[in-house]
């Protein structure tokens, strides 16, 4: 099931009981999904124009006066080109700033400009930033309150335009907690963002060839010491494998290494994201193939897991399913 | 009146050179050529142009705590309770160029709000009073090291302001080196494009850098007619002159961000300095006899 806008309409409504909210937008209003917001609260909302580094400057001054900022732009442009204002004008003082950063890895056409195949990686390297990332509209909807609680800067990885409900509406995000999708000690697959979807279709699967698996989505990324994580990576019997729309250094697949190798788990891990490699402008559907972030590349890292063969024969639905997610003409209309 | 109140801000400043020439004869190095261009700026508006409200931090600051968001670490803004209370009708004094700590604190014993003891503690290891100074620091309100960032952040603290109807002024200290980073410029662009005539800038436009003289480093004139083009108003001074100081930043523009450029020597007060322009970013002395040179100077301000 898709839904559209899912942050537009959930922004608007959170915001009419949190009157310190501002929203600051880096001339992508409609392509971050804040004229909502800018339409239902105009005395809130403030144009930046394309001046980053001065946006989140600017940010941390509000701060400091009790105001609770909240930045849209497309994450490349706020991790990459402000990196120095992040850090010293925003994490440094530790101050209630939130970074909504859009177009996370290879769901955008836009090319390497646009692709934010790295934030993760470079921002796990700042003090006091917490981060976050969502992957369908449940998260999106019920993660404003979990950061709100943060006393602190907060980095959102965020997914716009027609996106999945995979998760109850009922059962929110909670800070710094797995969702548990599937259980199993045969192997685990633990995926966050967009990949989730993916990693729901090969589990499907998996699961229908006979392995248990056990299939955990991960929405905190830093902190990253949930206590699920270890417990269910100590208990499998083939391995564990990480999906990431992402850059496999620095991102998911190197937390549950670090993870691995710190609590003496013993475990083989195969990463899945970009190995080292920047991506170029083409579909989510191409680039997630022709990169192995898709669940095509779960099965086969399951088949190097466990020594069997699986026949594909076509039939992966959910994983068929995601591919009208992100359509390519919604993609394109704002890059 | 007036004679008497520049009378006491030309005194400061003298003790603000003073004070940064014994310590950098002291520590052989320091920034002291900063302190020489900036003296009768900081003073004036210390001593006389803002309205800051008395200070709400200890006399003598107590060592190093942690930074901010750590157990007990100084909480965001710590130094800027130096700088009184900074709201409602008080100014806000933000300063830019970190490297000015020095000049900082001096000011800040002239203004009665700093011990002068504790300049023992200037640049030693576990002291809030560092050689560059970030917002733990007596004086320091943001943590600006990295240059261009405070005027954006003024901006910031300049709406927040406005929208809870606060009517003291965000008075930001810059460098005029800091004109050479792009988001100063942009800075001034959001300032005008969203009216934010609150902010006034006081810039030492010392003309100096670390390579050498800003003209042929990296420059950055005309910077009135640039700052009037990005929909600023301007003043420009003497900066050694505390009445033009003084009456330069009482001016402003409706709508505008107002910018006071105070062009200003490097070696102001102690000509011994004169041959070694434009080398002045950060002064150490070569040999004894230079360092005698300037201990007779010094005993003799």
């Amino acid at each position: 099931m898709l839904e559209s806008k899912v942050h537009n309409r959930n922004l608007v409504a959170w915001a009419k009981h949190h009157p310190e909210v501002v929203v600051l937008s880096g001339d992508l209003t409609g392509s971050t999904e804040i004229a909502g917001f800018r339409d239902a609260y105009p005395d809130r909302f403030f144009s930046m124009g394309m001046a980053e580094q001065n946006m989140l400057s600017f940010a941390g001054g509000l701060a400091r006066e009790g105001y609770v900022p909240m930045l849209h732009t497309f994450a490349v442009f706020m991790y990459r080109r402000a990196l120095d204002q992040l850090s010293m004008s925003v994490c440094y003082p530790n101050l209630k700033v939130r970074l909504f950063g859009f177009l996370p890895g290879v769901t955008t056409p836009g090319g390497v400009s646009h692709q934010a195949i790295d934030d993760i990686g470079v921002l796990s390297a700042i003090p006091n930033l917490s981060i976050l990332e969502v992957g369908d509209a449940t998260d999106v909807e019920t993660a404003l309150d979990p950061i709100h609680a943060i006393d602190g800067p907060v980095y959102i990885r965020m997914i716009r335009g027609e996106i999945p409900r995979l998760f109850p509406a009922d059962e929110p995000l909670q800070f710094n907690r797995a969702r548990v999708l599937s259980t199993g000690n045969d192997l685990a697959v633990i995926s966050s963002g967009v990949c989730t979807q993916e990693a729901i279709g090969a589990v499907a699967f998996l699961k229908e060839q006979g392995l248990a698996v056990e299939h955990l989505h991960v929405s905190t990324l830093k902190p990253f010491d949930d206590p699920q994580i270890s417990e269910t990576l100590g208990r499998q019997r083939h391995g564990v494998i990480t999906l990431e729309n992402h850059t496999v250094l620095g991102g998911l697949g190197s937390r549950v290494a670090n993870r691995i190798a710190e609590e003496k788990l013993g475990v083989r891990l195969i990463k899945l994201g970009l190995h080292d490699t920047y991506a170029h402008g083409a579909s989510y559907p191409y680039l997630k193939a022709k990169y192995a972030l898709d669940g095509a590349a779960v099965i086969a890292a399951a088949e190097r897991l466990t020594g069997q063969t699986f026949d594909l024969n076509g039939s992966l639905p959910e994983v068929t399913a995601t591919q009208q997610n992100l359509r390519a003409s919604e993609q394109l209309e704002a890059l | 009146m007036t004679k008497n109140w520049v009378a006491a801000v030309e005194q400061a400043a003298n003790n603000i050179r003073k004070r940064v020439l014994g310590l950098t004869i002291k520590q052989n190095g320091c920034y002291l050529s900063q302190a020489l261009s900036s003296a009768e700026i900081l003073s004036t508006l210390y001593l006389k142009s803002l309205n800051l409200g008395p200070s709400e931090a200890a006399f003598v600051p107590g060592a190093f705590a942690g930074v901010p968001g750590t157990p007990n670490g100084h909480p965001a803004g710590h130094g800027g309770r130096y700088n009184g209370p900074g709201n409602g009708d008080w100014d806000q004094f933000i300063i830019s160029p970190a490297h000015y700590a020095v000049v900082i604190y001096a000011a800040l014993v002239e203004a009665g709000r700093l011990s002068e003891d504790c300049f023992d503690s200037f640049n030693t290891d576990g002291s809030t009073m560092e050689m560059i100074g970030a917002e733990h620091s007596p004086g320091f309100v943001m943590t600006t090291g990295s240059f261009g960032q405070a005027l954006s952040q003024a901006g910031g603290v300049a709406l927040g302001r406005r929208l809870k109807n606060e009517t003291g002024q965000v008075v930001v200290f810059l460098s005029d080196g800091e004109f050479e980073e792009g988001q100063t410029w942009e800075a001034i662009q959001c300032l005008a494009h969203h009216k934010l005539d609150n902010v006034k800038v006081i810039a030492d436009v010392n003309g100096q850098q670390v390579d050498g003289l800003t003209k042929d480093v990296m420059n950055i004139e005309p910077l009135e007619s640039k700052i009037r083009a990005f929909g600023g108003s301007v003043c420009v001074i003497n900066g050694h002159d505390p009445v033009a100081i003084d009456e330069a930043l009482g001016q402003s523009e409706a709508g505008k961000p107002h910018v006071v450029l105070c062009y200003t020597e490097t070696d102001r007060g102690i000509p011994l300095l004169t041959p070694r322009k434009p080398h002045l970013h950060y002064v150490r002395f070569h040999d004894d006899a230079e360092v005698q040179a300037f201990r007779e100077f010094h005993a003799a301000m």
